[in-house]
């Protein structure tokens, strides 16, 4: 944690978005996570990525667990909406915002131990929902706040940092999310903004439940050598798959894609996400075989990213229950509550 | 980039702006935490260790330090760095005791002195403690050259001048008052000196030849007029005042005016104000006199009615500006009416007593030929400084000038090539005193520049000596150190310890820090977190980093000091480091020069 808040004042050059903010007007307060910590690169990729989407921060509602990576989302959209949530149960404060008003932007912030351990069935279950919101995963292979203990995706053979194996099989998060039904899962890593940006984006503007699972290293116990989540390990081990350049639906495309290579897919509010193959033989909208060379992969010791998997006409929970796309809070007090003569009416249908 | 050498003695003092501009190069950041901390004498002793004259110069120094000062970059106004060196002047103890001293067995070397101002006295104040027999010639009966008979006393108080001039007169120094040298030539021939310094200034009023030029006693030049002032010899002055010429010196004429009971004081000047030679502050204070400043005017001759001054007559000029010079075209003529001009155009060098031939090159203008970096004429043993090496400029520059010619006079005494100068050095310590703990006080604050308050207005006219300045209060004193953002507390980066996890980019209020792949100079400053566009400014470039053998960078333009990187970085690859930039005077040169 550090002691004094970080100045106002930024640089004199510093752009403005097209609603007329700089970057620094995305901040929250200052982080109080340790020094180093991959989740506090995270929340600074996700401000650049808010920024760079020109998003009014107050038409965001960020919601969390409980976890250092949980924490995040006091450090950045200050203006923004926010409900910090019991542990492993935000996927479900998430559905239930969404329910009540589909009009704000959602973005979830969890961790391995809050998604993968308590929370795992309530993560499922918004998967299957496909509620439109951003889930981030932030993944350190360990339950950083409470000192360290392994998590549910810590791999097997993975060392503590008192020099202890894991022995338990690890929970892959993006595995999970392609059998559950996600239609937008993508990995990445804390130390690699120039491919994290891209994906919070297309995330964002994605209509459904955007998964993200982010390798974000715990500098405190679970950076050591013999530890599978350490800065230097992912560096090493981290192969892409899929290049992704979010493009803004008033944007023309104006980098030049190899047709060979790429193609665009073109996302409900008319922006685009190019997908630039670096495999040559992987498809990121065919899920079985997305699947399968994720597994094949990490057979090899390697950690695949990029975007891994996308439907990009997917139905989200609103329109899969047909309910009412106003928010609630926008509704007639008559029609919200009809009163006790409705409710009788309903009522004698069930008799 | 190769990797930045951060052990060569100029790289980090760079990055103290104010004290790379300064020309005697004052370790203003560390002089004013001396004084956050009410040290005020130690703060005193740091600023006379390089420009002797504290007092003097918190009230009168041209700041060439202000401009450069970092905090412009950042919120638009510097450091208020010369009315806190006041503050340390005002604030402090007795110093007497702590002035060097001279010591009481001599080295044998005898060295001269000509003129009596900042220059010589820097010389006389750098080579007294070595051991030298110091001689000044002055032609007047005080010491201190402009700083005394032409900058007024409310600007100056003679008191704050006695007392400065007095530590280097104390050491024991040999003032021959009253002897003006008229032939450089004698004092040579007489062999009683190693080596002569000469440090007479710049004399000469610059004149007007323009008609009516010769046919009134009511037209002065600006530098003799002030010293006639100075000195009694006039104590009043005309109704309406026009002072041609709008540098220090019209400054100093204009205000004298107003207190000697001129009603109507107007200074004219040929361009517009951006052009001024004035500063900015000193144009202020002016006019907040009721002096009026004209622009565009052009003299072209004094207007005289039975003999006696009446007005002068100007060319009007309309002015444009192309291409960022100024073009002016006549569009009229205009006659201001008045009882008194004064010429305050500009001075000039005059050395009628050096004679040719001796072996000593006069070069253009008639000027000697100077050595910029040793200060020794053509003939060895011969030096110049101050306003008489160059021409004119300012006290900060004359102090320089001393303390560079006082090496070069201690070589040349002891026998050591003049051009072999003292070793610059850098000196690195850490800050750290505990997680976010430093030693100097980081936080940034955004208070905005203090403003100086002045004597009420009819108070000040009653007499010449006034002081209008009344100094920083403690309120604005606690203020505006604290808006100095340390900038001699280094950025020191350690490659091998870095693991890349970004915290001290994420953490950086103004986006100083890239890591990226390394490149050339020009093409690395376009792929910054901010482009590194002000070229004045260094980048610092790292090793290649270990895990993917990027580099850090940083430009240093806006960097606020304020030891975020360092707190945030898990591994302690940044760290904050009070860097202290050796600049080392006459004697040092002897202790490393060893032969
Ligand atoms: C009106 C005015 C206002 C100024 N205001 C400022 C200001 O606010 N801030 C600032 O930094 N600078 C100011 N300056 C400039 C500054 O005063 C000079 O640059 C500085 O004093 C130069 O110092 P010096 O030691 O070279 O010479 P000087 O100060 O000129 O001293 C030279 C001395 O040599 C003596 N001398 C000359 N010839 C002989 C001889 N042959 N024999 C013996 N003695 C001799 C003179 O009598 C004089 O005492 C001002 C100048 C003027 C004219
Ligand atoms: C119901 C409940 N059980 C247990 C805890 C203790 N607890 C706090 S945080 C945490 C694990 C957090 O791990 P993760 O989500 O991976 O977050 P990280 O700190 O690693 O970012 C646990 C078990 C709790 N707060 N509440
Ligand atoms: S304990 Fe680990 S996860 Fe928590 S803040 Fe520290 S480094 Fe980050
Ligand atoms: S001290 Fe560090 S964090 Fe602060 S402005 Fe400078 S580079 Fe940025
Ligand atoms: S915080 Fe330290 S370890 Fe992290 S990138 Fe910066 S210098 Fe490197
Ligand atoms: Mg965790």
């Amino acid at each position: 944690m550090t002691y004094i808040a970080k100045p106002k004042v930024h640089h004199p050059a510093l752009q403005k978005n097209a609603i007329g903010l700089v970057r620094r007007d995305y901040e929250g307060s200052v982080t109080t996570l340790c020094a180093g910590c991959g989740h506090d690169s995270v929340t600074a990729a996700i401000i650049q990525a808010f920024w760079e989407l020109s998003v009014h921060p107050h038409r965001v509602a960020k919601l969390s667990g409980i976890g250092c990576s949980s924490k995040t989302p006091t450090y950045f959209l200050r203006e923004a909406h926010g409900f910090n949530g019991v542990h492993g149960r935000m996927p479900a404060l998430v559905t239930g915002a969404n329910a009540a008003n589909g009009d704000l932007l959602y973005i979830g912030v969890s961790g391995d131990g809050d998604s993968l351990s308590i929370g795992l069935g309530q993560l499922c279950h918004a998967i299957r929902r496909n509620v439109n919101a951003l889930y981030v995963l932030e993944n350190n292979g360990v339950y950083g706040l409470t000192k360290g203990q392994f998590s549910a995706s810590a791999d097997p053979g993975s060392l503590s940092k008192r020099g202890e194996a894991n022995t338990m099989e690890a929970i892959d998060g993006c595995l999970l999310a392609l059998t559950m039904g996600a239609t937008f899962v993508a990995r990445s890593f804390s130390g690699d903004k120039e491919q994290l940006v891209p994906l919070l984006k297309a995330g964002l503007a994605h209509k459904g439940f955007a998964f993200i699972s982010i390798v974000s290293p715990c500098v405190t116990f679970n950076d050591h050598e013999g530890s599978t989540k350490s800065y230097a390990y992912t560096r090493e081990h981290m192969v892409e798959v899929v290049e992704a350049d979010f493009v803004m639906p008033t944007k023309a495309i104006t980098t030049q894609y190899d047709p060979g290579t790429t193609r665009s897919v073109t996302l409900h509010d008319g922006s685009r996400v190019q997908l630039t193959k670096v495999a040559d033989d992987y498809d990121p909208t065919d899920r079985d075989r997305a699947y399968g060379y994720v597994r094949e992969k990490h057979k090899a010791g390697q950690i695949v990213t990029g975007l891994l998997y996308i439907a990009p006409d997917s139905s989200d929970m609103h329109e899969q229950a047909n309910t009412v796309a106003a928010p609630l809070h926008d509704l007639p007090y008559e029609t919200l509550c009809p009163g006790s003569a409705a409710l009788d009416k309903l009522q004698t249908r069930f008799r | 980039m190769r990797p930045t050498d951060v052990g060569h003695p100029d790289y980090f003092h760079r990055v103290v702006d104010c004290q790379w501009a300064c020309p005697a190069h004052t370790n203003v950041p560390e002089y004013i935490r001396l004084i956050a901390q009410g040290r005020f004498t130690e703060a005193y002793l740091v600023n006379r260790a390089s420009n002797v004259f504290p007092g003097i110069l918190g009230r009168t120094c041209d700041r060439p330090c202000e401009p450069a000062c970092r905090r412009t970059r950042v919120d638009g106004t510097p450091v208020a760095i010369c009315r806190l060196k006041r503050v340390a002047a005002d604030h402090r103890d007795e110093v007497a005791h702590l002035i060097p001293t001279a010591p009481s067995e001599k080295n044998g070397k005898k060295v001269a002195l000509i003129g009596a101002g900042p220059a010589s006295l820097t010389v006389a104040n750098d080579l007294m403690p070595l051991g030298y027999a110091v001689t000044i010639f002055e032609k007047l009966p005080r010491a201190g050259g402009l700083m005394r008979i032409n900058i007024p006393s409310f600007r100056l108080p003679e008191p704050v001048l006695d007392e400065e001039i007095g530590y280097i007169v104390n050491m024991g120094v040999e003032m021959r008052f009253g002897t003006p040298v008229t032939s450089l030539k004698a004092l040579l021939d007489s062999g009683e000196f190693d080596a002569v310094f000469v440090g007479s200034g710049a004399p000469r009023g610059k004149e007007l030849d323009i008609p009516g030029r010769r046919d009134s006693d009511q037209i002065f030049l600006g530098i003799e007029w002030l010293e006639s002032v100075h000195f009694g010899h006039v104590d009043s002055v005309g109704s309406h005042v026009v002072i041609i010429g709008v540098g220090n010196t019209a400054m100093d004429c204009c205000r004298s005016a107003k207190r000697l009971g001129a009603t109507d004081v107007k200074v004219v000047a040929r361009k517009t104000r951006k052009y001024f030679k004035a500063s900015p502050w000193e144009l202020e204070d002016a006019e907040e006199e009721g002096v009026e400043i004209l622009e565009n005017l052009q003299p072209i001759r004094f207007v005289l009615e039975q003999g006696r001054l009446v007005g002068m007559e100007f060319d009007r000029f309309r002015s444009i500006e192309v291409d960022g010079t100024l073009q002016q075209e006549v569009v009229g003529r205009e006659i201001i009416p008045c009882d008194t001009v004064i010429l305050a155009i500009g001075q000039d060098n005059a050395f009628p007593w050096i004679e040719r031939g001796i072996g000593l090159e006069f070069g253009k203008w008639d000027m000697p030929v100077v050595d910029r970096t040793t200060f020794m004429s053509t003939r060895p043993g011969v030096f110049f400084g101050g306003d008489a090496a160059f021409g004119p400029a300012n006290i900060i520059w004359a102090v320089e000038h001393g303390h560079q010619a006082a090496i070069s006079i201690h070589n040349h005494c002891q026998g050591v090539p003049v051009t072999e100068r003292p070793p610059r050095g850098v000196t690195l310590t850490s800050t750290k005193m505990g997680l976010h703990e430093w030693a100097y006080s980081n936080n940034y604050d955004p208070s905005g520049r203090q403003k100086m308050q002045h004597v009420e207005m009819p108070l000040r006219f009653q007499n010449m000596t006034t002081e209008v300045e009344k100094g920083f209060t403690a309120e604005q004193t606690r203020t505006e150190v604290e808006r100095c953002l340390n900038c001699d507390v280094q950025t020191h980066f350690t490659d091998s310890l870095c693991i890349e996890c970004d915290a001290c980019i994420d953490i950086c209020p103004v986006d100083c820090l890239t890591i990226t792949p390394n490149g050339e100079e020009a093409d690395l400053r376009t792929r910054l977190m901010a482009p590194a566009d002000n070229t004045d400014q260094p980048i610092f470039v790292s090793g290649q980093l270990k895990q993917t053998g990027r580099v850090m960078v940083k430009d240093e333009n806006v960097c606020l000091h304020c030891g975020l990187c360092a707190e945030r970085c898990p591994t302690f690859a940044w760290d904050m480091r009070r860097a202290v930039i050796d600049l080392p005077h006459a004697g040092a040169a002897v202790a490393l020069v060893t032969r």
